[in-house]
């Protein structure tokens, strides 16, 4: 899932200062699950709001309202009507839900509420960690499942550099040291060889680096798309 | 011979070697790094100059080395993956070498968080055993990481860092056979403090025969005070200090001269042991002990090879 983070609120309260009529847009799937931007989340953001207006005598109006998913089109269609009624809409979706709003409705004024932080999970109640950077290049065969371009602060590929001590990494001692996660599988795997060969450079033009990445599927695209 | 630096000839000539390490400021008035300079020639076989070190910005590595080429003094560059892609440290590598650079030290390098610019982006494009592996390649084979031809060919003896005081601590002799494989003729190791574990480290080593393949250069750090020893045991990535190392510190009435003491004997200590080439000493701001722990340890003169 994605995971994000509300924004400050003085951040937000900043950003909205121009605008009368403000929805607080929820989104219901990753920051639903993440307790950043579901719809309890967006009913008390917009209360926050018209709380802070009260309080510096200025006019406020302020809807809050949550549909299943900001990144799919068809489900913004099911407010789009409605988002037409605001000077300026809120998103409580991660950075794509904002983006795909404005893509939709480019007559939208369209503010993000929040910090978009990373793909991760759960760990427990009220931690998130982050698990995959999305570079478009998979080494969780050669890892046994861990991630080193995640997880270690330098994505380092060829074991743990020489800031790792007691399993920890040299950036602080509630990181784990990914290798040393890694290499503590592969021994109890009896795979420790993978860690013998050198890896080659990673091709970096699979990731970010080579510029927004695009998938297109020919065999699923409608003929309409093409 | 791989580039026949001063440094190659000393350790290829079988005996100890000593290196040092100049710390470039955070000015581009490099004067009082010349008079260190100065003050160790004749001491060191080759000088470390460190790039950016604990992400500090600093001058660079290559542009000091320049000044110290100038003055007949022989420098190791270092360089780490942290600052540059791919494309400029290749370009770096060229640039140091066609400036006179024959020694470079390939390491991975304090992330930015530690320095002065922590909101920086690391790079991170290679890592250290990359990076060797790449400066092997454009030496041995004359071409670049991405494959292309170099127009012509180049020297440079190459060496890493290890750091046995790190963990897993198995690992850290599997790690020093991969960077002998990636690349590396002389390896240089985090500070030596705890002497029993490095002896420990050692014997894998020699159990591989890894001492054969590989000049390694214990690290060495004169402390000059009961807080720098305490600064570096708390804050300093990659360092351990034991306690009874505190505990004489803080008995001994002449600190400073306890500090060089505890250096020396460390040195002497590092010579007794078999597969240990020489040692790496790192005097960051106390360079003026140099000479007298060289002399005091019986490592003077240093030999003048052609």
């Amino acid at each position: 899932m994605i995971t994000a983070e509300r924004k400050p609120l003085d951040e937000i309260f900043e950003m909205l200062k121009p605008y009368r009529r403000i929805a607080v847009l929820g989104c219901g799937t990753c920051v639903t699950v993440c307790m950043a931007g579901g719809q309890k989340e967006a009913e008390e953001l917009a209360a926050a709001i018209s709380i802070q207006r009260k309080k510096e005598k200025q006019e406020v109006s302020v809807e809050a309202f949550t549909i299943e998913r900001q990144c799919e089109f068809e489900m913004i269609d099911q407010v789009a009507e409605r988002l037409k009624g605001f000077d300026a809409v809120l998103s409580l979706a991660c950075g794509v839900g904002v983006q795909t709003l404005v893509e939709h409705m480019p007559e939208l004024i369209v503010l993000p509420g929040l910090n978009t932080k990373s793909m991760g999970y759960p760990l427990e109640q009220g931690v998130w960690v982050e698990r995959c950077l999305g570079c478009g290049d998979c080494v969780l065969h050669l890892t046994q499942g861990i991630c080193p371009i995640t997880r270690c602060a330098k994505s380092l590929l060829n074991g743990p550099c020489g800031g790792s001590a007691d399993g920890k990494c040299e950036i602080g001692k509630d990181v784990d040291c990914a290798w040393h996660l890694i290499h503590d599988r592969l021994e109890k795997l009896g795979r420790l060889k993978v860690m013998e060969e050198i890896q080659p450079p990673k091709d970096w033009s699979s990731s970010h680096h080579g510029g927004p990445r695009t998938i297109v599927r020919e065999d699923v695209r409608l003929e309409s798309g093409k | 011979m791989k580039a026949g630096s001063n440094l190659e000839k000393v350790i290829n000539s079988g005996q100890f070697a000593v290196t040092g390490e100049l710390g470039p400021p955070k000015s581009a008035d490099i004067s009082a790094l010349r008079e260190h300079g100065e003050t160790m020639r004749n001491y060191v076989d080759a000088f470390n100059i460190t790039d950016n070190q604990t992400a500090i910005v600093r001058t660079s590595s290559i542009g000091v080395a320049g000044a110290l080429l100038q003055m007949g003094l022989e420098p190791v560059v270092q360089m780490t993956v942290r600052d540059r892609n791919r494309i400029a440290l290749q370009g770096d590598l060229l640039g140091a070498v066609a400036m006179g650079v024959k020694n470079v030290l390939c390491l991975s390098g304090d992330h930015q968080m530690f320095g002065n610019e922590a909101a920086a982006k690391g790079v991170y494009d290679i890592d250290s055993m990359q990076l060797l592996k790449a400066f092997k390649d454009i030496r041995d084979e004359g071409k670049f990481i991405g494959g292309d031809d170099l127009e012509a060919p180049l020297s440079v003896y190459l060496g890493a860092v290890a750091n046995p005081f790190a963990d897993p601590f198995e690992y850290r002799v599997d790690r020093l056979e991969k960077k002998i494989a990636a690349g590396a003729s002389f390896i240089q190791t985090q500070c030596i403090f705890d002497l029993d574990r490095f002896k420990r480290w050692m014997e894998l080593v020699r159990e591989r025969g890894l001492h054969k393949k590989v000049a390694i250069l214990g690290g060495v750090t004169p402390i000059k005070s009961l807080g720098a020893a305490r600064y570096m045991k708390n804050f300093v990535s990659g360092i351990t200090i034991p306690d009874e190392l505190i505990d004489r510190l803080k008995g001994a009435e002449k600190k400073k001269e306890e500090g060089l003491k505890i250096a020396i004997e460390t040195i002497q200590q590092l010579k007794e042991i078999e597969g240990v080439a020489g040692v790496h000493v790192m005097a960051i701001a106390w360079e003026e002990v140099v000479p007298d722990i060289v002399e005091r340890a019986g490592l003077y003169p240093r030999p003048k090879l052609s």
